[in-house]
């Protein structure tokens, strides 16, 4: 039988796991959602970096972690806007102009932060929200129900975007431009005005993942995220466009990273297969979606710029 | 931006053109540079005309650098003639084994490989972490107890020879240039480039025509890997230091390489040839700003993010181009069309 | 003829002085190439304040490089320094000595230093510097286990090699020497950027029942956060942490490279380009253990960590990892 401190160490793994996965979920899901919509954006993880560079900067003037998040989405929203001139008005190869807003938000986060910071400063992070009657529960307490505010957010944003994608006109309309723009088009509705919105809404939530972490961890850093918004971008195919699909992912490697980190703290991995281990979150995502596969189809018109007339 | 920062920002530009292409030493550094780039590139065009979108190239190369190191390792003894094309091959096989396994999984498994190639990145740079700390270590640094993640100085043998004495472009900027030009030929006048493009083009089409297709995607992603793969052996063997080394970073060494290559593509059109002058121009800016860091003393972030400003205002700029190519026609068809699609919606 | 001499010998000998005195004076072109940012409170910082501390009383003209994490990046880099006439060029990360050693032999003119690094490579226009950060762990080691009310440590290290893996053999072995039934749990999480994974690993130890942490490298601000939540103790290295977190920061050992910068360079000026090698330790004051006097040891804690200062200055302590 399992003795209460083995207990005690899978709850608190698996509350580990729920952390480590919000970033991913909301990055992802911004992803997910335009992605939906035909358009591809790589640049997610330099969006990140911009809307964690500016909550931070945000929470260190004015102290007060609402800002800090507003700062992180009014960032993301605003870059949305400009990423959705160029790949919508402008046409530009989508691949391309998202990996020049990566190395732009990389090297404008990491400039910023040096002129304007200098010598890092620690910022406080989130309290953990205690639920009246839900926190005190025994188990399902501590890993479930004592996280901060942007955990609850981010899972919870989760059947939202499904209810919208699956059953308003909204959603309908931005599932039909996803497949097949043209016919969208043909029946009144605005190619452009759709993909600006989920293009803005998508960016907005990399953002606030950007400011998620940051606040989070309490501090900035340069590439602070590392490589985290590739990482959601591959969760969106794992997660086959759908919000639970993403969920599911983010779930998955961010539970895989935790249980590698114990086992890491309790010598069950030696220190000389330490990088085998860390290998162990990508493997096992591979894994999961080979032994779960299901025929699923990309939005047909994923990465085409729309051209009225041809 | 960069004259917020204290320098003249016409002279900055100024510097890094010249640091790229104004002297033959420039020149060379920019070509050298570019190799990756360029034998990303071309992989890149070939898996994109297989509908296939290859996002693993920094797991490929290192890959095939950790093939071609062990293998130069194992065999020190022999002549250059010999060793240098086995190395090449030795990196061509790793980064094809590392690729063709995201092509299985696409095709067998119906693994995205936009999935598979991102997480087997971080795979591959992890596998060669434990190899470089490991077995893979350099004597030397164990004597002497710092334990340094690098292997140990490659046999001679297998230096690229240097084209021109005192420049650093060597031999591997010939091989990419060959690459380059065989997949071309490849792509459009071999029979396995066209099935691979046929399959590009269109699934259901090529299984009619019996081509199989789930054959073609693993071939295509393997080619990819392979190209990749070479392009981590020559950043080995053509090194500075002459061994395998890592900076602990997400991407090993390769300098985020595997990734640019994508952009080099794709500002190439996805053509091989195209690839060469597109790669030429990525190489120069990566090689001017690092003189520009040096020169106006401004930090390296600075220069990243020049550099994506820089590759997000020309992608953007192809469509003013392509206005300008097209004038009269295009407008002449927006109008027609716009009033068909409104006469025929709303 | 003899006025004659004498003049000359005067003139001769005011020469000497003067150009002596200009030596002095002359302006030291020194360059630093180094793989993360300026201001990271760790590795480059370190150096860079280091060669700060010197410019106070010297004159140098400095140039940084930083961020070049890419390897050969850096060798253009110090390659283009070298080119350039520069008269020290401090190669300030392990991974560029490969290429180092291909670079130096053809610049005879320019003196190269590489750290962190035990090796010349037998040139003489080569040093190598290093820092004993086992020492600094072993007291820390000592003053953890000494305070430790739960018996039980943890370190978040990014990957087991160079400073990292000294460092925290350090701190394993000083732990172990002041109670050897102490629980030190190691953690090297396979990175050296990955913040958010870092401050997992710190609520991993946490969980495990460590109140008393420590770790290096530059992701290691996520841990000190996770720390400071729970009111764990914290141990820094390479820089002063103690802004990061002055509730729980206990004490920082703290690299104070301009104590054999200053030695290069006077070698230098002695005319001697390189084939030393140089260590920063406790006895030589380029290792400083700094306290957070905000911080409330408890009785014996501080004395432990001293004693072990001492011992390992004078010799009796010599086993540090």
């Amino acid at each position: 039988m399992i003795d209460s401190f083995t207990l005690m160490i899978i709850v608190a793994t698996i509350a580990s796991g729920i952390r480590l996965a919000t970033p991913f979920l909301l990055a992802s899901l911004g992803e997910a959602l335009g992605q939906r919509s035909g358009v591809l954006n790589l640049g997610v993880d330099g969006v990140m970096l911009i809307g964690a560079f500016g909550a931070y900067y945000a929470v260190l003037t004015t102290n007060n972690l609402f800002y800090g998040l507003v700062v992180g989405i009014g960032l993301g929203l605003l870059i949305g806007v400009f990423y959705s001139f160029i790949t919508i008005n402008l046409r530009a190869e989508q691949g391309v102009s998202g990996i020049g807003i990566y190395l732009f938000g990389l090297g404008m986060s990491d400039l910023l932060f040096q002129k304007l910071v200098g010598t890092p400063r620690p910022i406080l992070p989130f309290m953990p929200l205690d639920i009246p009657f839900l926190s005190q529960l025994p188990i399902l307490g501590e890993m479930l129900f004592q996280h901060s505010l942007i955990v609850y957010l981010a899972f919870g944003l989760v059947p939202i975007m499904s209810y919208v994608l699956k059953h308003t006109t909204y959603g309908l309309n931005v599932r039909a431009i996803g497949e097949n723009p043209e016919a969208a088009d043909s029946l009144g509705v605005s190619v452009l005005a759709v993909r600006y919105s989920t293009l803005i809404i998508g960016n907005g939530l990399a953002g606030l993942a950007g400011a998620a972490l940051a606040i989070e961890m309490g501090i900035f850093q340069q590439n602070l995220t590392n490589a985290m918004g590739f990482i959601a971008i591959a969760l969106v195919y794992f997660g086959a466009w759908s919000p639970k699909g993403v969920m599911i992912g983010s779930l998955v490697f961010g539970l895989v990273q935790a249980i590698v980190l114990q086992f890491k703290t309790f010598g069950i991995i030696p220190r000389s297969a330490s990088d085998l281990a860390a290998m162990a979150p990508a493997i096992i995502t591979i894994l999961a979606l080979v032994i779960v596969a299901k025929r699923f189809r990309q939005p047909a018109a994923l990465t085409k710029p729309y051209v009225r007339g041809g | 931006m960069l004259a917020s920062l204290g320098a003249n920002p016409f002279s900055g530009y100024a510097t890094m053109f010249k640091a790229a292409f104004g002297s033959l030493d420039g020149i060379s550094n920019t070509s050298v540079k570019s190799i990756p780039l360029l034998l990303v590139g071309v992989g890149i065009c070939i898996a994109f005309r297989a509908n296939v979108v290859n996002i693993g190239g920094e797991g490929q190369m290192v890959m095939g650098a950790l093939f071609a190191t062990s293998l130069a390792l194992a065999l020190p003894g022999l002549p250059s003639l010999i060793l240098i094309p086995l190395v090449l091959m030795a990196g061509a096989i790793g980064g094809a084994i590392w690729g063709g396994i995201s092509g299985a999984l696409k095709a067998y498994f119906n693994v995205s490989e936009i999935l598979s190639t991102i997480m087997l990145n971080i795979v591959a740079v992890q596998f060669m972490n434990f190899l470089l700390r490991g077995p893979l270590i350099d004597p030397g640094e164990l004597e002497r107890g710092t334990r340094i993640p690098q292997t140990a100085r490659l046999p001679e043998s297998t230096d690229l020879p240097i084209l021109l004495e005192g420049l650093r472009m060597h031999l591997g900027f010939v091989v990419a240039l060959l690459v380059a030009i065989a997949a071309y030929f490849l792509l459009w006048r071999t029979s396995i480039g066209f099935r691979l493009r046929s399959v590009g083009h269109s699934r259901e089409a090529a299984r009619y025509a019996g081509i199989s297709v789930q054959k073609n995607i693993v071939g295509a992603l393997a080619l990819s890997g392979a190209m990749a793969g070479i392009a981590g052996a020559i950043l080995v063997f053509g090194s500075e230091s002459h061994r395998m080394v890592t900076d602990g970073s997400s991407t090993g060494f390769t300098g985020s390489a595997g990734f640019n290559g994508i952009v080099v593509a794709l500002l190439a059109g996805l053509h091989p040839l195209w690839s060469i002058p597109s790669a030429m121009l990525f190489g120069g800016m990566l090689v001017g700003a690092n003189a520009l860091q040096r020169a106006a003393q401004v930090p390296s972030a600075l220069i990243i993010a020049l550099n994506g400003l820089i590759v997000v205002f020309v992608v953007s700029s192809e469509y003013f181009r392509k206005r300008s190519l097209q004038a009269g026609r295009v407008d002449a068809l927006e109008t027609e069309n716009v009033s068909e699609a409104r006469g025929g919606g709303s | 003829m003899r006025k004659l001499k004498l003049v000359m010998l005067t003139l001769i000998s005011f020469v000497f002085l003067y150009s002596s005195l200009m030596a002095a004076d002359k302006t030291l072109r020194v360059a630093i190439v180094a793989p993360s940012a300026s201001n990271d409170l760790a590795f480059t910082q370190s150096i860079v304040d280091g060669i700060k501390a010197i410019q106070k009383n010297r004159n140098i003209e400095l140039a940084i490089t930083d961020g070049t994490f890419i390897v050969e990046d850096a060798a253009a880099a110090i390659r283009d320094y070298a080119k350039q006439g520069y008269d020290l060029v401090l190669a300030h990360g392990s991974q560029y000595g490969g290429s180092l050693k291909e670079i130096a032999p053809d610049f005879p003119n320019t003196a190269f230093a590489w750290g962190t690094s035990a090796d010349t490579f037998g040139l003489s226009n080569v040093s190598s510097y290093e820092a004993a950060s086992d020492e600094g762990g072993y007291v820390m080691g000592v003053m953890a286990a000494a305070m430790s009310r739960r018996g039980s440590v943890g370190v978040i290290g990014p990957i087991e090699v160079g400073d990292a893996k000294l460092y925290v053999d350090g701190f394993i072995a000083g732990a172990k020497a002041r109670r050897s039934s102490i629980r030190a749990n190691v953690n090297y999480i396979g990175s050296f950027s990955d913040v958010a994974l870092a401050a997992e690993a710190a609520r991993a130890h946490m969980a495990a029942g460590a109140d008393v942490l420590t770790g290096t490298a530059q992701m290691v601000v996520g841990a000190i956060g996770a720390a400071r939540a729970k009111r764990a103790a914290w141990f820094g290295t390479q820089a002063n942490q103690t802004e990061l977190a002055p509730e729980i920061v206990v004490a920082s050992q703290v690299y104070k490279w301009e104590v054999i910068l200053s030695q290069i360079i006077a070698d230098l000026d002695n005319g001697i380009k390189g084939g030393k090698m140089y260590e920063i330790n406790l006895k030589n004051g380029g290792l400083v253990i700094e306290f957070n006097d905000a911080y409330n040891l408890p009785d014996g804690v501080k004395q432990a960590g001293l004693q072990a200062i001492a011992e390992i200055k004078n010799g009796s302590i010599t086993k540090t990892h």
